[in-house]
């Protein structure tokens, strides 16, 4: 019999209908992953299956069954023993997911108490028996501390320690290596994988469909509520047969996919939205017809939730053939006399940061050249971020300089500065942040362009118009509010802002980081088109080794502090000279071998 | 217990429109008394002194005959004034002193924001009575000590939110778009670093409004015969064995105006934050 | 490197830092004090004889030399700054008594007052705080509407109508007085309502934005029962979202109680306060400056140290 058995699950909140008609299976010793993006309802999913969909939730299911209990059946009270005692339920690493009050140790043996698990006195045995079970070296010393005085991996050993400590029979871990940096990322998939082994049954809910693919028995990918396709990891992830499982495959960046589209091409806009019983991704699906549009299919045979399902396996070869090549792209980029020249932009020497006496930035050198992109990648405090913003002018070097255009850049008075910053212009992670939160989207981007000498008026309302259409926006968005926007939106306007001082260089700083993967795509590509036609040269700043893979000529690796290799991106990447670089390799996910 | 429970959902969905009645009512009290009360607030009826609230007096009468109701809906003005002129006084000043530490400079900030912690060690009330000992009592000088008691929180309150704005990804950009200081000041440090405490003010206006009538029922603010409701309470204080409803309706007024503009003010900052951080 | 020899001289520097800052405020305070005396119109002495007094000049001079008032006014700070530090106070004018003494007759009455406010008011929020919070509702209505009366009432109103009911009416509680228990009772009511109203709004935003965090739900998926999660784990938030607001407020309690011991006719500091202000009575009232930058000081080094017992974040390693 099937440790959980989940049949036809519906969880609405007031008249959003957030989980649809979800069934699924899992087994002791066994890995389910359920892969979505933002809003698919696969974390609402999750928390039912430990009863805390909240108070506004209505959750009906035909099943719902866990080791021979309905529990659709469990009083409140029932539930309490159910959770954290038969099923474990772990969270992102944020800061906050261990109370920041309360020592490690407390929260580890919460579960201990709550259940009558084991008297005080033993608790902190048993404890520092479950924290070294989660690979967390010194445990005493560990369990003595705070949440904020952990890194971010033995912060979620300790909450994975904690999960178990009801030594529960599933275990739901919610996006549990998503703030993680990738080699940490794949030691704590290493210590869930092991949890498998030993029996434990492993749900696990990521956005990440190459993450989860090295540890899951099976997927379900779940779209708009409905999961839309399932079926063993292997074949599921070699012959995808719904257009979305293909469209996320398809929009991971990697080494494959260089000098290649990610996103697919866009759906065609004519027609109704979907009905309320149509496909959820007919609204974005190549594909989708009216019948798509009315009904949504049955799961078939293969697990698939589509009326045409492919039945090609997904080929290297790109979803959509790009126009042109990386090579041709190079040589025209030759013809162009700004890349003819060689000439570099921007120059880094020597440039060190300290702050409070602590080194963030020691010793870097590097070169931007015209038209080139160079991809910065580092993990977390590697010091990628302040060397991007003593390139950007807006932080003095303590040591060292830079040059921007073979004129010195770092070291002048700000006034000195500005008449040039049009030439550099910057992307950053969190586009939101970066409005004014009073302005709508035509005075974001026309402050911009104030600068530039336009003057207010239709000149302005015109160019504002252009860079949105280039940036791949409709005008109708210049009237909201950047909080009206979606992610993506809001990711276009901060580009298009960029633009407007027609500028040679960009510094992006994690653009797509916040972003799901295939909203990422779509950024990406933009990218990558607004540098073949203005031969902008882009510093392009990721902790994702994949998308500079996808997209950097040349790659500069950072390392506490210090650049620990620098090199064409491809020779890099196949002969990696440092030891830091090669650990990271191995950590990543998919792209870096296939 | 059914209909208790539907009656006070039902305020609750009605509160902003009961708020907003109420708000009409108290500017129109205060803009034109006359309308709504047609007794004379001063005019005194020895005969009449001290009448319970009936038909021909609602509110009652004083102890030298007055009509209670015109009385107090005739203090509206001058109460309202006190509350007005110390909040507004108070949020300039404040806004002046916090954007001159934010943005003057190490020592300015040094300087300002030292003197108040100073002036944050007293409490308001105190600091206030210190005041009105040097400036002298009197409507204006009770509206200059209350702003003095409460410029230093204003201040604070600007001045973080100035350094919050100063440090914020806008202000970054429109510095990598070239954009020169004294613009960006203006134009996106200023308007979202006061924002918040104007917000904040209708709030504030409350809690001056209450330190105000305060001061002049400690004898302080306007003299007798100015039905300011501060004033009129004190007088109530003599006859609260005999005649409960002096003491009653003034205090009522005061509090039911405060009540009003801090559940208007709330609301306005919430979603004042919701616009902003949504 | 190993933590404990840090941390000492850290503490030590860190309460050194404090107690400066401490005596910056209250040198401040007296600078408040003594500028405010210079800006008192009139002539002093004339003040100091009270109204109707006829002193010949030779008389006035004399006084003002054996004050000191034919010095310069910066001799005169430094040599008042100099008294201060040796714990003079003074002799107040109007009473022709040394200040010390004074406050300290005073002191007592208005102490067990504030405390009485403060304990009440603490309780009977938190008591607010716990059964609305994450609330939706009736209950919840019911309660933002009674925080928001609370915080809306001026204390002297209040003080006016429990007198009313509860004295002249119902004849409870004394009138006025401060002779035994029972005549405390609707003075710390008073002086606490305004504040509970406060505290409970800040008590209970502080839970929930606690129970918002994802602590909560891991602690709800361990098997917690959510009164457990609001008491083992929201309400130390809370109260660390609350500790400033307390302190200030209880500070504040010695401004608050000038009204109430007026309305209630009680001695004590609030009272004195009054008498000096009105009577002009500089030495007193620069006393009492003194006094409430001193508890107000006091009070925010305990803030500051229960802040580093509360919230391990805040202490350095």
């Amino acid at each position: 019999m099937t440790l959980l058995a989940v049949d036809g699950l519906d969880v609405r909140f007031g008249g959003v209908h957030a989980v649809r008609d979800v069934s699924l299976t899992l087994d002791r010793g066994e890995c389910l992953a359920v892969v979505g993006e933002s809003g698919s309802g696969k974390s609402v999913t999750a928390r039912t299956l430990v009863g805390l969909t909240g108070s506004g939730a209505t959750v009906t299911a035909r099943a719902l069954h866990f080791d021979g209990t309905d529990l659709t059946r469990l009083s409140e009270p029932r539930w309490r023993a159910v959770r954290g005692r038969r099923i474990g339920l772990v969270l992102q690493d944020a800061l906050t997911s261990l109370d920041p009050l309360r020592t490690v140790g407390a929260e580890v043996a919460e579960p201990l108490r709550v259940h009558r698990l084991a008297p005080r006195a033993e608790r902190p045995a048993r404890v520092h028996d479950l924290l070294t079970g989660a690979g967390v070296p010194d445990p005493e010393r560990r369990a003595a501390q705070h949440p904020h005085q952990l890194s971010g991996g033995l912060r979620q050993r300790a909450l994975i320690a904690s999960a178990l400590a009801g030594e529960p029979d599933l275990l739901i871990a919610d996006e549990p290596t998503t703030a993680l940096d990738a080699t940490v990322q794949a030691q704590v998939l290493d210590l869930l994988d092991a949890l498998r082994r030993s029996g434990t049954a492993l749900l696990l809910i990521s956005h990440d469909l190459s993450v989860v693919a090295r540890l899951a028995d099976r997927v379900a990918v779940m779209f708009g509520g409905r999961i839309v396709e399932t079926g063993p990891t292997e074949g599921l992830l070699a012959r995808p047969r719904h257009p979305y499982t293909r469209a996320l495959l398809a929009a991971v960046p990697g080494a494959r996919t260089r000098g290649r589209r990610l996103s697919g091409p866009v759906p065609a806009t004519d027609g109704p939205p979907p009905g309320p019983d149509g496909c959820p991704y007919a609204r974005r699906c190549p594909a989708a017809d009216a019948v798509c549009r009315a009904t949504v299919p049955p799961l078939d045979g293969h697990g698939t939730r589509c009326w045409h399902p492919a039945s090609d396996t997904l080929t290297p070869e790109p979803v959509v053939t790009p126009q042109k090549t990386r090579s041709t792209d190079r040589e025209e980029r030759r013809r162009r006399p700004d890349a003819a020249t060689g000439e570099t932009l921007v120059e880094v020497d020597g440039v060190s940061k300290a702050y409070r006496g602590r080194p963030v930035v020691e010793e870097v050198s590097l070169r931007l050249d015209a038209g080139e992109t160079l991809g910065l990648v580092g993990e977390s405090g590697s010091g990628k971020t302040t060397l991007a913003r003593i390139v950007l002018g807006l932080e003095e070097p303590d040591t060292g300089a830079v040059r921007l255009d073979g004129q010195p850049w770092s070291g002048l008075p700000e006034r000195h500065r500005r008449p040039r910053r049009s030439h550099i212009q910057a992307v950053q992670q969190d586009p939101l942040s970066s409005f004014d939160p009073r302005w709508t989207v035509a005075r974001v981007v026309g402050e911009a362009l104030a600068r530039t000498g336009i003057p207010r008026g239709r000149a302005r309302t015109l160019r504002t118009t252009e860079l949105l259409d280039q940036v791949g926006l409709a005008a109708a968005l210049l009237d909201r509010r950047p909080t009206e926007l979606s992610g993506g939106q809001r990711q276009r306007v901060a580009i298009a802002r960029a633009l407007a001082s027609g500028p040679r260089i960009l510094v992006c700083d994690e653009p797509v980081s916040a972003l799901d993967v295939s909203v990422q795509a779509q950024i990406l590509d933009l990218l990558e088109d607004l540098r073949r036609d203005t031969g902008l040269a882009v510093l392009f700043i990721s902790h994702d080794l994949g998308v500079v893979q996808h997209l950097a000529d040349r790659v500069a690796v950072m390392h506490d502090g210090r650049l620990v290799e620098t090199g064409h991106a491809e020779e890099l990447f196949a002969r990696p000279a440092a030891e830091y670089t090669r650990r990271l390799l191995a950590a990543t996910p998919l792209g870096a071998g296939a | 217990m059914v209909r208790p429970r539907a009656a006070l959902r039902l305020t609750g969905r009605a509160a902003p429109a009961i708020a907003a009645a109420l708000l009409v009512l108290i500017v129109l009290a205060a803009v034109a008394p006359g309308l709504i009360a047609g007794a004379s607030p001063l005019e005194t009826d020895p005969v009449a002194a001290l009448t319970p609230p009936g038909s021909a007096h609602w509110f009652g009468t004083d102890q030298l005959g007055r009509d209670l109701f015109a009385r107090v809906v005739h203090g509206t003005r001058p109460s309202l004034l006190l509350g007005l002129g110390a909040t507004a006084l108070s949020v300039a000043g404040g806004a002046a002193l916090g954007l001159a530490a934010a943005l003057g400079g190490r020592a300015a900030d040094q300087v300002l924001m030292r003197a108040a912690d100073v002036l944050l060690a007293l409490p308001p009330i105190l600091l206030a009575l210190l005041a009105v000992t040097v400036l002298g009592t009197g409507s204006v000088n009770v509206m200059i000590a209350i702003a003095i008691a409460f410029v230093p929180g204003y201040a604070r309150i600007v001045r973080a939110e100035t350094l919050v704005v100063r440090r914020s990804g806008y202000v970054e950009s429109a510095v990598v778009l070239g954009v020169p200081r004294p613009v960006l000041i203006v134009r996106h440090v200023l308007p979202n670093a006061v924002g918040p405490m104007l917000v904040l003010a209708t709030v504030g206006f409350g809690a001056a409004l209450i330190a105000a009538s305060g001061l002049s029922f400690l004898g302080l603010g306007p003299q007798p015969p100015s039905p300011e409701w501060g004033a009129m309470l004190s007088q109530g204080r003599s006859f609260l064995a005999t005649a409960w409803w002096i003491g009653v309706f003034p205090g009522a007024a005061i509090t039911l105006t405060t009540l009003t503009v801090n559940a208007v003010g709330r609301r306005a900052q919430r979603r004042f934050t919701r616009r902003t951080a949504a | 490197m190993k933590t404990p020899d840090l941390t000492v001289p850290a503490l030590l520097r860190g309460t050194a830092r404090r107690l400066a800052g401490a005596l910056a405020v209250l040198i401040g305070a007296a600078t408040v004090a003594f500028a405010a005396l210079q800006l008192i119109p009139g002539d002093p002495v004339t003040v100091m004889l009270g109204p109707g007094t006829a002193a010949t000049p030779e008389v006035k001079a004399q006084i003002r030399a054996q004050y000191g008032l034919d010095q310069p006014v910066l001799v005169q700070y430094l040599h008042y700054l100099g008294r201060l530090a040796t714990g003079d106070l003074g002799e107040s004018y109007q009473q022709q008594r040394p200040v010390a003494d004074l406050i300290g007759d005073q002191l007592a009455p208005t102490v067990e007052l504030a405390l009485a406010a403060m304990f009440l008011a603490l309780v009977s929020a938190l008591l607010a705080a716990l059964a609305t919070a994450g609330r939706r509702g009736p209950a919840r209505s019911a309660g933002s509407l009674a925080e928001l009366l609370a915080v809306s009432s001026p204390s002297y109103w209040i003080g006016i109508l429990l007198l009313t009911a509860f004295s002249f009416q119902l004849r409870i509680f004394p009138v006025a007085g401060d002779q035994d228990l029972s005549a405390l009772v609707l003075p710390a009511v008073t002086l606490a309502l305004p504040l509970t109203g406060v505290l409970a709004q800040v008590l209970r935003e502080g839970l929930e934005t606690a129970l918002g965090q994802p602590f909560t739900l891991t602690a709800r998926s361990r098997g917690l029962a959510p009164v457990a999660v609001l008491l083992r784990h929201a309400l130390r938030h809370a109260a660390a979202s609350a500790l400033t607001l307390t302190g200030w407020l209880t500070g504040s309690l010695l401004g608050g109680a000038v009204l109430v011991e007026s309305v209630f006719g009680r001695p004590g500091i609030g009272a004195l306060s009054l008498q000096g202000t009105t009577s002009k009575d500089m030495p007193l009232v620069v006393g009492l400056v003194l006094l409430s930058a001193l508890v107000f000081v006091t009070i925010s080094i305990a803030v500051d140290l229960l802040y580093l017992a509360i919230d391990p974040r805040l202490r350095k390693r």
